[in-house]
């Protein structure tokens, strides 16, 4: 619990720093500015707690055993393609992805796809995309962003593949 | 900044006051107002809730609605623990918007801003503290000040690949040093790959420069 709560005090830390800094540039100003994020807050709450609980939902249709079984000792492009789809589809925070990660690697896994996972587990996880991202950002940004780094873990796989693992 | 498309749908004022969550025009007419706009419900909520909707109906098949309601005090307790963060996000991107010089931001980040406002961009990511609930309120006042989407891809995506948060907390020791430093090296080139993909697509998309949230 250690981690969370410097994880709290360093964002509330900065809250107050930013705070204090419009603060200095006007008491109207930093009102206003609040109220901004208040307003944003009260927005953002409904889709919070749709994604939160939905999130909760789909994990339960996927099972993390399903994704490992996409990550076998399978190599070649169709294992990063299996790999690419696994990340996306896989539910739970980091330490999930990370875990599963490391199960193929165990398992035989090759470098390449296991690396095409955590990059797409990163760019794509359902459960980050729509808990927070799509919350937070606007949805057309939210997609725009998805569709222009659907190449990269299949350039980061084939880069791995013509280098090899140092 | 008004397209032709545009002036043909209710201004953005009205949007934000009626709730018509079944408007198809929502996502392009977020796009049209000036400042940071309340969005109402758009075609991605409703496509995730329907999606929701189907997957309570799997679990509830599966396991009955003691299985539903499981996961639903679950996910409400959990809910509860992010709230406050959620509120330090919001309140952090309101007073960026306002701190950010609007004039610098569009300068260094703008549509113009070439490779080194996707540079900026990567590294403003790379060192970003926290996790999602700084780094897209963030990324969405950037948005508002000025910044494209090219250069704020670079910041999301670099922030997601090679910020050093979450690669210190669980992939290093979950994944291990080799690896975990082998896959960041290989990550490196993606944020401004990224972005400077987004930037091209874009302009197809929107040649005429629609303005940027």
């Amino acid at each position: 619990m250690s981690a969370a709560l410097f994880i709290d005090i360093t964002l509330w830390g900065s809250v107050a720093v930013l705070g204090f800094m419009v603060w200095r540039r006007g008491r109207v100003l930093a009102l206003a500015s609040a109220r901004e994020g208040a307003m944003d807050f009260i927005n953002i709450v409904p889709r919070i707690a749709l994604g939160v609980i939905g999130s909760g939902y789909i994990a339960a249709i996927i099972p993390p055993e399903v994704i490992t079984g996409w990550l076998g000792p399978d190599s070649g492009w169709m294992g990063v393609l299996a790999a690419t789809i696994a990340g996306a589809a896989t539910p739970g925070g980091p330490v999930v992805g990370f875990s599963i990660g490391a199960v193929a690697l165990k398992v035989g896994g090759g470098t390449p796809q296991v690396i095409a996972y955590v990059i797409s587990w990163a760019l794509f996880a359902f459960q980050r995309l729509i808990l927070w991202e799509i919350p937070f950002m606007p949805a057309k940004f939210v997609w725009f962003r998805a569709a222009v780094s659907l190449p990269f873990p299949f350039l980061a796989a084939a880069l791995s593949m013509a280098i090899g693992k140092p | 900044m008004r397209t032709k498309q545009d002036e043909t749908l209710s201004p953005p004022d009205l949007i934000h006051l009626a709730e018509p969550p079944t408007d198809p025009a929502d996502d392009s007419a977020e796009a049209e107002a000036p400042r940071k706009q309340r969005r109402p419900i758009g075609w991605s909520m409703i496509f995730i809730a329907v999606l929701v909707a189907i997957c309570v109906v799997l679990v509830w098949r599966r396991d009955g609605i003691h299985g539903v309601t499981e996961i639903l005090y679950g996910d409400l307790a959990l809910f509860g623990g992010i709230l406050p963060r959620v509120l330090a996000g919001c309140l952090l991107g309101a007073f960026i918007t306002e701190i950010l010089p609007h004039e610098k931001v569009s300068r260094s980040l703008g549509p113009n801003s070439g490779l080194k406002g996707l540079l900026i961009g990567t590294a403003f990511g790379a060192i970003l503290p926290g996790g999602p609930f700084t780094a897209y309120p963030v990324a969405a006042a950037l948005l508002t000040v000025g910044a494209d989407f090219g250069a704020t891809i670079a910041m999301v995506v670099s922030w997601t690949l090679i910020g050093y948060g979450r690669a210190v907390a669980w992939e290093l020791p979950i994944l291990g040093t080799d690896f975990t430093i082998w896959r960041i090296v290989l990550s490196l080139p993606i944020p401004i790959l990224a972005g400077a993909l987004g930037r091209v697509v874009y302009l197809r998309f929107y040649p005429k420069g629609e303005a940027v949230e």
